[in-house]
């Protein structure tokens, strides 16, 4: 199976999210930013690698150093998702409101 | 008089968990029936145009409803709801997928784990659904099996409903 490159395989990591969520608030170098976990400076650069392919995240050069910057479009497509689901339970829950006040017209 | 329906929908995506509360103008007896007898399952469980077709229901710790999403085209996407934990007229619990027509599970499609507590709140009924996914992503496909060309119709059902129901 291919490997999916999208926003739910970028959040499904424990420590990407928490990169998103660091990431939302100022733009970092992988230097800056491996300094919040406990983890190494290498895995940090994969998950990177993965947020930049899933294009979660965006690189920008000044100078010698590398800094990422959150791509917030991207983290919308979630958004798409979740509204589609609360939308599909929003009409299966009318549809069940007419079922009831069905029923309780044949009980009375 | 207030006629806006309660309806809650509160995503954890650190958790993959989706909370949902909703009300219901129906007592609770009535509306546990309506959510645990296949007969009337049949009628609501789908969203407009998909039509649920069940094929099984055993509704005790350990039984399963397997029924069928039944979409416009004639495509039948099969699905099993297996009940883990039943306290009669206040909580349901149940694990959620993808099977055939003979309820052997797909493995490959996403799984989903549902709460369902039941409330009275005066002649209401307030239903609070506790949904975990494996991950966020699962929702995509969880869409794409059976209701995604539901989704347009459905939102017209809705908004007739709505129109129709609308305060004077």
């Amino acid at each position: 199976m291919k490997t999916r490159r999208d926003v739910f395989q970028a959040i499904a990591d424990p420590t990407r999210r928490a990169i998103i969520m660091l990431l939302a608030s100022a733009v970092m170098t992988p230097n800056a930013l491996a300094q919040h976990f406990q983890t190494s400076r290498q895995a940090i650069s994969k998950h990177l690698q993965i947020l930049s392919e899933c294009e979660m995240v965006k690189q920008e050069q000044q100078g010698r150093e590398i800094y990422y910057h959150l791509n917030a479009e991207k983290m919308r497509e979630v958004e798409q998702w979740l509204e589609q689901f609360k939308q599909l339970l929003a009409v299966r829950f009318s549809q069940l409101d007419q079922v009831l006040e069905q029923l309780k017209s044949q009980k009375s | 008089m207030n006629h806006t329906v309660l309806f809650k929908f509160n995503a954890d995506k650190a958790h993959n968990r989706i909370a949902v509360e909703r009300i219901f103008r129906a007592a609770r007896p009535l509306v546990w029936h309506a959510w645990t007898d296949a007969g009337i399952l049949d009628h609501w469980w789908a969203p407009k145009p998909w039509q649920t077709e069940t094929r099984s229901m055993d509704f005790r710790e350990g039984g399963r409803w397997l029924y069928a999403m039944a979409g416009p085209e004639g495509e039948r996407h099969w699905s099993f709801m297996h009940y883990t934990t039943i306290r009669p007229e206040t909580f349901f619990a149940s694990h959620d997928g993808f099977c055939d027509e003979n309820g052997v599970v797909d493995p490959s499609l996403p799984t989903s784990t549902w709460e369902n507590r039941f409330e009275e709140q005066g002649d209401q009924t307030i239903v609070s659904i506790d949904i975990q996914f494996e991950t966020l992503e699962d929702l995509e496909k969880i869409i794409e099996m059976g209701f995604k060309e539901g989704f347009e119709s459905g939102l017209n059902n809705l908004e007739e409903y709505l129109a129709a129901n609308a305060p004077s």
